[in-house]
């Protein structure tokens, strides 16, 4: 019973864990048709920035929920002037610059702080199950993942600026004509998916090794989501990351991680030739 | 080769490195010939970039250390030792390319070099090939047998047989081993098996996980399902960081133990984790720098005073290339030339030698080290050392390796266990 109640705690963090590292690229991905391979280094910058100013004496949540999607957020906003803004509806072009970003990103953190700076433990300590131990940032994990989808479908489905975001994505011509300024809009949104990378990074600090090449672990795993969830952005990082999530982790615990990792990619490999469009090409194709 | 006129990352490299030894010799013995062209090579191919540049560099920065000691000591034959360094940035096309240009055109007279298995065994063949002395220094899974080599690094039988009764001893029969996906980590998984069941343990349960596996959740949840009275880490990489944090996170740390056959092998690991997550590891290996000796204390002092501000880690990566280095000088000395075969007979003579690791000898069989080897525990980044293990055999590689009965071999055995 006790460990039926930690597996399902294990199955929603792995849920969550997906859709940490993968929202921020539903946005700029699914929302504005940009493949961001320098994702990952966007995650390692939340992780760095945390360990950094932690280090110079900052309270590690302050670190953690207000500096490091700041930070990145305004380093995507930076990004998207100066390269993202010239490749719109050129994709080649966007994989090739942001590639060479990631490998820059890369570069010189480690030439500027090197590739062994001391990380923080992970806050709060555990709790008891029955004769079991679970650590309660776990619980922050899945917490902080619900709350970031139900961030971003508000912000969509109840703002000005999300449905100003939404018919810029749909039609910019349409929406420049009533006097919509795309071109802030599209920087908006990109920094916005920026903040939420580097909060995930942030969130991520704890309980990963933070190093310069940190982002290749995750990159992976959030292009899958997000290309297996389709073009929706909730719905479709949702029905990803739990599809995907609850499988890999099931497999995990049954069998060992070799075959999580193998399953995880199994089941999108299906995924993707039943539904090429994503999940949410077919089902939910009109939800956010 | 139109790109040899082009100044590049790796002429820069060279340069500096040639006149950083230069430097070093010229002033205490302006006697020894100046002239460049004269000057013993010796070729350095460690990972200065890319992902386990934290290991390279320490390497590259001892082995630089050691030709300066070497130079100011007036040099080897009456002449001058350069270093030519190439940074292979982890890529095994660069690796076998710098590799044949160091025997074939720089032609030098030794190598350092190579870090993980993958890249010893591109460049191994190639040195055997066109007879170019070969030390690899880096601690793995063992089974190497060729005669050009020599392998400082030591090997599953000679820590992890120190290892497991140690902690077995402390902390109780039951073990739960989790490993790195590839050969290392399951070759060494299966060692930590022999010697638990020889000891009287038992092996609960071993789990792999491939190297970008981030989440441990599964894992240490089984793990408790399991209750083990240790935990043997054979984890590697920087994806498999996580597990130490996710471990101590839900107070694990003070329920059960962990020995570990890797964290902080190549000093990166004590750095990354804080040390409220990293004390109590207890791991075996060939050096520490906390080694109690006059020779040691004076060594680690050597290496604090030649780069004070980046000081390198020293682990055995980094002070077995300086045993390397002094070694190879050591038998240029005693056969008074340069010809492989002579510099090999003198060093698989039996020969011993007092390095700040201890007593090494180089076995003749396998040409891997007979060395001390000790137990250590970490508490607050330093390893506090509490056993040591008096010329330990590399059991595991003469299983398989010969090189009386066949000097000729040229072959990495997978050893197997199973």
């Amino acid at each position: 019973m006790d460990f039926a109640l930690i597996v399902l705690i294990e199955l929603l963090r792995a849920v969550a864990g997906l859709v940490l590292i993968a929202a921020g690229l539903a946005i700029i991905f699914g929302m504005m048709r940009v493949i961001n391979i320098a994702h990952g280094e966007f995650l390692m910058l939340g992780g760095y920035t945390v360990v950094l100013t932690t280090k110079l004496g900052v309270n590690l949540w302050v670190a953690i929920l207000v500096l490091a999607p700041l930070f990145v957020g305004v380093f995507g906003i930076i990004v998207e002037r100066c390269i993202i803004q010239f490749l719109y509806n050129r994709l080649l072009d966007s994989i090739l610059a942001t590639w060479g970003l990631s490998l820059l990103l890369i570069g010189a953190v480690t030439v500027v702080f090197g590739n062994t700076v001391e990380g923080v433990a992970t806050p709060l300590g555990g709790f008891d199950i029955g004769d079991y131990k679970m650590a309660s940032y776990t619980l922050v994990l899945i917490f902080a993942a619900a709350l970031i989808l139900a961030a971003i479908y508000a912000v969509l489905r109840y703002t000005r600026f999300g449905l100003i975001a939404r018919s810029t994505m749909q039609n910019p011509g349409m929406a420049e004509a009533l006097g919509v300024n795309s071109k802030l809009v599209y920087m908006a949104t990109f920094g916005i998916g920026a903040a939420l990378t580097g909060l995930a990074g942030g969130l991520l600090a704890p309980i990963a090794g933070v190093v310069p090449s940190m982002g290749v672990y995750f990159i992976g795993q959030a292009f899958i989501t997000v290309v297996t969830g389709g073009s929706a952005i909730v719905a479709g990082t949702l029905s990803a990351s739990t599809m995907l999530g609850t499988l890999s982790q099931s497999i995990t615990f049954l069998s060992g991680p070799v075959f999580g990792d193998a399953a995880l990619l199994l089941v999108a490999l299906i995924l993707l030739r039943l539904l090429p469009q994503g999940i949410t090409g077919r089902i939910f194709s009109r939800s956010l | 080769m139109t790109r040899l006129n082009k100044p590049t990352r790796r002429d820069f490299m060279r340069t500096a490195a040639a006149g950083a030894g230069a430097a070093a010799f010229s002033s205490v013995f302006p006697a020894i010939s100046a002239d460049a062209d004269d000057a013993i090579l010796v070729g350095g191919l460690h990972d200065l970039s890319g992902f386990i540049d934290f290991a390279g560099i320490p390497m590259n920065q001892i082995m630089l250390m050691a030709i300066e000691e070497i130079n100011a000591q007036g040099g080897l034959l009456g002449r001058e030792v350069k270093g030519v360094v190439y940074d292979p940035q982890s890529n095994m096309s660069l690796y076998s390319q710098y590799a044949t240009q160091l025997a074939l055109k720089d032609k030098v007279a030794v190598v350092m070099g190579g870090i993980t298995s993958a890249s010893r065994e591109t460049i191994r063949p190639i040195f055997h090939r066109f007879k170019t002395l070969y030390f690899y220094n880096t601690l793995y899974e063992g089974g190497v047998c060729d005669r050009n080599e020599i392998t400082l690094g030591t090997t599953p039988a000679q820590t992890v047989e120190q290892l497991v009764p140690h902690t077995m001893n402390l902390w109780g029969k039951k073990v739960y081993t989790i490993a790195a996906d590839y050969n290392y980590g399951q070759i060494t998984a299966a060692w930590v098996k022999r010697y638990v069941e020889q000891n009287g343990g038992e092996v609960l349960s071993t789990d792999f996980f491939p190297l970008d596996v981030t989440n441990f959740g599964p894992t240490i949840s089984k793990i408790q399902e399991a209750k083990p009275d240790m935990v043997m880490s054979v984890l590697v990489g920087t994806g498999h960081l996580g597990f130490y944090n996710q471990w101590a996170a839900g107070g694990m740390k003070d329920e059960i133990p962990i020995a570990s056959t890797t964290f902080g092998a190549a000093g990166a690991e004590i750095e990354i984790i804080a040390p409220e997550v990293a004390n109590g590891i207890i791991t075996s290996y060939g050096y520490y720098p906390q080694i109690d000796t006059p020779l040691n204390n004076a060594w680690v002092e050597s290496v604090k005073k030649r780069y004070p501000d980046d000081t390198p880690f020293l682990t055995e990566l980094s002070a077995f290339t300086w045993e390397g280095m002094m070694i190879w000088a050591d038998a240029v000395r005693t056969a008074g030339s340069l010809d492989r075969m002579a510099l090999i007979e003198v060093m698989e003579s039996g020969k011993e030698y007092e390095f700040p690791s201890g007593k090494v000898t180089i076995d003749r069989k396998t040409h891997h080290a007979i060395r001390d080897v000790y137990v250590a525990d970490l508490q607050d980044k330093q390893f506090v050392i509490k056993e040591k293990f008096s010329q330990v055999q590399p059991a595991d590689t003469q299983t398989v390796c010969d090189l009386e009965k066949d000097p000729n071999a040229n072959k990495h055995y997978e050893i197997s266990l199973n």
